[in-house]
C-alpha cells in the first residue's frame, strides 16, 4: 500500500567503492547511535591506535566507539554534528595508521565461524556495530531475541529505495560474499533457519550476484521487490518480503522477524571474522552538479567537506547539502561536521533544487492519503497538529508516521505536511511519555 | 555557494501542481466541448465563454475587494467551474442568466467558504441548481441538436431523452412504445440528443475521463462506483418490469450521468479522501440519481444526487478511514 516514485537518479550505481584517504583530523562523536551516549575512555593528549576503543557504551541500548585513525587526542569537547546540535566528540590529529592488536587486515575471506550465539552477540557489541541503514540502532540488541518471542526470519535490507544512494548497491556487488557470511553469522546468533535478502528490482546486477552467492549459504534467498519508495522502510520491507504486518507501535520481532541492513551484515562479518570495529563505512556522494560523484569507503569522523572534495569539490551554484538521501536526509548548515556510523550519503543540490514549491491551498485531492505507506491521513494529521489538537492526533495514529516524506513529496499544493506532523509527533510523544512515567 | 539552505525532509517534491491538475481537466474536456459546439452551435460557444469570463471575473472581484487575499484566478479552478457550469445549462439560456448562475457558483458555491479547497459543494452544481430554481422554464427548454448553426434565437426545443421516457411511461405507454420517440442509442452515445450543453456526448466525455485516469488526475473509484451502482439499480427494476422501466444502458448514456460521474462527482475538493470513502460516495450518488430518475418529480437527478452526497463527505471521511498499516494483525 502507498508509496511514491521519485526520480531514482542513481548516478553513482556503476562507480566502484573508492578508499578515501585518512584526513588530517577526525571528529568522532560519542553518540552515533540510538540510545545512551558512550563515555570517553581516553583523555586529551592520549595517543590512540586505529580500531582502539575510545568510548564505552553506557547501557543496554548503547554502542562502543572506536578510533578510526591513529593519532593524538587533541580535544574532547562539544562539537557540531550532522544533527545540527553540539555533541561531545573526540577530536584526533591523525598520523600513519597503526592498527590495534587483533585486527585482521588480510583481504582473504574467512568463512567458518565457530562462535556460539552468545559469543557472536558479545563480539558485535565489542566492535560497536550499529544499524547502518540509517536508524543506527545497536546491532547486538537486535541479535538477542527477547524472552517469550521467536524469530523465524532474518530479513536483510538491500532495498536502498532512497533516490541517489548507491552505497548498499555497490557493497552488494563488491562485498557480496562477505555480506553473506555476515548474514550466516547473524542467523546463527538469532537461531533462525531462513534469511531473505530484499533488493529492489531496479538493481538486477545485485539481485544476480547476491542470488548466485546465496545458493551456497543454507537458508538464504534473495527476493526481488517492486521499485517504490519507501520499500526499504522496516515494516514495509517485512510486508513485501513475507506478507506480515508489524502492529502499530510494535517491533518486527512481534511477527517473528529481525531486519538488518546489508551494510550491517558486512560490518558484522568484519567484526566477527576480522575483529574489525566499526570505524569506516561506505558513503555515496552524489548530486547532479557534482564533478566526480562516487561511492567512498570513509573513516568515521572524516569531515563532510573532505568527502565533497574527493567527489570533485563543492560546485559554485550549490544551494543545499544533505546528510543522507533526498527523502529522509537532513540538510546540513556546516560542512565541517563528521561522517558518522549513520551517514549513508552526502547529497549536493543546486540552488534551483534547494527550494520548496510555493504553498497553495489544499484541494483535498487525497493523494497524501493514497501514498502514505502507513495508511494515515497526512492532510488531517497536519491540520490537527497545526491546531494543537494533540489528543485527536494520537487517535489518528500520528505516532505511526515514520517521516518518510511521501505525502509531502506528492502534494500538488506543496503543503508542509511533514513539517507540521513532526511538530505534532513531538507533542504527542511528550504526552505519552508523561502518561507512562 | 553563499549560504546553505536548511529545510526539513523530504527535499524532493513532485512536479505536479494544482494548476497542472486543473488545466489537465480542462484539456480533457475539449472533445466534449467540440461535440457540444457542433450540435448546439454559436449559442453554446457564447454561453461557455460567458460562464468562464463571469466565473473568473467574480472570483477576481471577490478576492480583490471582499477577501482582499492573494489572487488565484489563473490557477484554473474558476475556469473549470465556468466550463462545467456552461456544460450544465441549455444552450438557449439567456446570457444574463448565465452571469447570475456564475455569481451563484463562485460567490455562494466557492468564495463564501474561503475559496478553492474549502467549499463543501461542487460550485458549478450550486450555480446550476440556483438557476434551476430561479428560472425553471428557461432551464428546462432544451434546444434540439442540429449541424453547426450560428442562429441564436428560435432554436427548435424538445424534451430530453430521459423526459421522453418518463413522460411516456407516466402516461401509461410501455417502454417499447416510448422507444419509437427516442433517438437511437448510437445517436445518444455520440451526443445527438437534446440536453445541457456539455452532457450530451457520453463518448466524448468517456474519452476525457480515460485521459484523466491515464494522467492520474482522477482515480477509478468514484466513476466506477457511480456508473456501476446506476447499472445495478436500473438493471434490477428493468428486470422486474421491462415494460415500465427502461434498460440500464439507456440510463448510462442519457442525461447528465457521464458528465456527473466523470467530472462533477470526481471534483477533488468535494469528494471523499480515501479510496473506500470514494466508493461509498460513488454508490450513494448512483442510488440517489436513480431514485430521482425512477421515482422523483424530475426526470434527471444527477445534480441533486451529487450535491446531496457532497453533504455527506465529511461524515464519510470520518467513517471511512484508509486501512491503517498493521491494523489487522496477521500471524503466519
Amino acid at each position: 500500500m502507498g508509496g511514491v516514485h521519485p526520480p531514482e537518479n542513481k548516478i553513482t550505481a556503476s562507480r566502484h567503492i573508492e578508499e578515501l584517504p585518512v584526513p588530517g583530523t577526525v571528529t568522532i562523536p560519542i553518540s552515533q547511535h540510538l540510545g545512551v551516549p558512550a563515555s570517553p575512555v581516553v583523555a586529551k593528549g592520549d595517543r590512540v591506535l586505529t580500531g582502539q576503543l575510545i568510548a564505552r557504551g553506557g547501557g543496554f541500548i548503547s554502542a562502543h566507539i572506536h578510533s578510526s585513525v591513529t593519532g593524538k587526542v587533541v580535544k574532547i569537547d562539544d562539537m557540531m554534528d550532522s544533527s545540527g546540535y553540539r555533541r561531545k566528540s573526540v577530536v584526533i590529529q591523525t598520523e600513519a595508521d597503526e592498527w590495534a592488536e587483533g585486527i585482521d587486515l588480510d583481504a582473504g575471506i574467512v568463512r567458518g565461524c565457530d562462535l556460539d550465539g552468545a559469543a557472536i552477540v558479545r563480539k558485535v557489541n565489542d566492535m560497536g556495530i550499529v544499524g547502518l541503514g540509517g536508524a543506527t540502532f545497536p546491532s547486538h540488541v537486535k541479535l538477542m531475541v527477547p524472552k517469550g518471542k521467536k524469530a523465524d526470519y532474518l530479513i536483510v535490507n538491500g532495498v536502498e529505495c532512497e533516490p541517489y544512494l548507491t552505497a548498499d548497491h555497490r557493497l552488494m556487488l563488491e562485498k557480496g560474499e562477505e555480506i553473506l557470511v555476515g548474514i550466516s553469522i547473524q542467523m546463527k546468533a538469532l537461531g533462525v533457519e531462513q534469511a531473505i535478502i530484499g533488493i529492489e528490482s531496479n538493481k538486477p546486477d545485485a539481485i544476480e550476484v547476491m542470488g548466485r552467492l546465496a545458493a551456497s549459504h543454507a537458508g538464504v534467498r534473495v527476493e526481488a521487490l517492486e521499485v517504490k519508495y519507501p520499500q526499504g522502510a522496516e515494516k514495509q520491507l517485512i510486508k513485501a518480503a513475507i506478507g506480515r504486518e508489524v502492529p502499530s507501535g510494535k517491533l518486527p520481532i512481534e511477527v517473528g522477524c529481525v531486519v538488518h541492513n546489508v551494510g550491517t551484515a558486512f560490518a558484522v562479518y568484519e567484526a566477527v571474522q576480522k575483529n574489525m570495529p566499526l570505524i569506516r563505512r561506505v558513503v555515496t556522494v552524489a548530486g547532479k552538479s557534482m564533478n566526480k560523484p562516487g561511492n567512498f569507503m570513509v573513516r568515521i569522523g572524516t569531515p563532510v567537506s573532505a568527502l565533497i572534495e574527493a567527489a570533485g569539490g563543492l560546485p559554485e551554484d550549490t544551494g543545499k547539502v544533505i546528510n543522507g538521501g533526498p527523502m529522509m536526509g537532513k540538510a546540513l548548515n556546516d560542512l565541517g561536521v563528521p561522517v558518522t556510523k549513520g551517514t549513508s550519503g552526502i547529497l549536493v543540490f543546486t540552488e534551483m533544487e534547494s527550494h520548496r514549491k510555493p504553498v497553495v491551498a489544499c484541494i483535498r485531492c487525497g493523494r497524501c492519503t493514497t501514498v502514505c505507506p502507513m495508511g494515515l491521513e497526512p492532510y488531517l494529521l497536519s491540520a490537527l497538529s497545526e491546531k494543537n489538537r494533540n489528543e485527536e492526533c494520537e487517535q489518528e495514529r500520528i505516532m505511526d508516521c515514520m517521516e518518510c516524506g511521501s505525502c509531502m513529496y506528492i502534494c500538488p499544493s506543496g503543503r508542509p505536511l511533514l513539517d507540521l506532523m513532526r511538530v505534532g509527533k513531538s507533542r504527542v510523544g511528550k504526552i505519552i511519555r508523561e502518561r507512562t512515567h | 555557494m553563499s549560504v546553505l539552505t536548511v529545510s526539513g525532509s523530504p527535499h524532493l517534491q513532485t512536479d505536479q501542481s494544482v494548476s497542472k491538475i486543473m488545466y489537465g481537466v480542462v484539456f480533457s474536456l475539449i472533445p466534449a466541448m467540440l461535440v457540444s459546439f457542433y450540435f448546439f452551435g454559436l449559442a453554446a460557444i457564447l454561453v461557455t465563454i460567458t460562464a468562464v469570463v463571469a466565473c473568473m471575473a467574480f472570483e477576481f472581484l471577490i478576492q480583490k475587494y471582499l477577501i482582499r487575499g492573494p489572487l488565484t484566478i489563473f490557477d484554473g479552478s474558476a475556469l473549470i467551474t465556468g466550463i462545467l457550469l456552461a456544460f450544465n445549462v441549455p444552450a438557449s439560456l439567456p446570457l444574463w442568466m448565465v452571469v447570475v448562475g456564475s455569481a451563484a457558483a463562485i460567490g455562494m458555491g466557492k468564495m463564501t467558504f474561503g475559496g478553492l479547497g474549502k467549499n463543501p459543494f461542487n460550485p458549478a452544481l450550486v450555480g446550476r441548481v440556483f438557476l434551476m430554481i430561479s428560472f425553471p422554464v428557461e432551464m428546462t427548454s432544451w434546444p434540439l441538436p442540429s449541424a453547426f448553426s450560428t442562429k441564436l434565437t428560435d432554436a427548435v426545443t424538445g424534451p430530453t431523452a430521459l423526459a421522453i421516457w418518463k413522460d411516456g411511461v407516466g402516461q401509461g405507454n410501455t417502454v417499447d412504445q416510448v422507444m419509437a420517440d427516442l433517438p437511437e442509442y448510437a445517436q445518444l452515445l455520440i451526443g445527438n440528443m437534446g440536453g445541457s450543453i456539455g452532457e450530451i456526448s457520453a463518448l466524448a466525455l468517456l474519452l476525457g475521463g480515460v485521459y484523466m485516469l491515464v494522467r492520474k488526475i482522477i482515480t477509478w473509484h468514484i466513476p466506477v462506483a457511480y456508473l456501476g451502482s446506476v447499472v445495478v439499480f436500473a438493471g434490477v427494476f428493468w428486470l422486474i418490469d421491462p415494460t415500465y422501466y427502461i434498460d440500464p444502458l439507456f440510463h448510462l448514456i442519457s442525461g447528465g450521468l457521464m458528465l456527473g460521474a466523470l467530472y462533477m462527482a470526481t471534483d477533488m475538493v468535494t469528494s471523499p479522501m480515501s479510496a473506500r470513502g470514494q466508493i461509498v460516495f460513488g454508490i450513494g450518488c448512483g442510488v440517489v440519481t436513480m431514485v430521482i430518475r425512477l421515482f422523483g418529480a424530475y426526470p434527471e437527478g444527477v445534480s441533486f444526487a451529487i450535491l446531496i452526497m457532497n453533504a455527506f463527505v465529511p461524515i464519510i471521511n470520518k467513517g471511512m478511514k484508509p486501512k491503517r498499516f498493521g491494523e489487522e494483525v496477521k500471524h503466519g
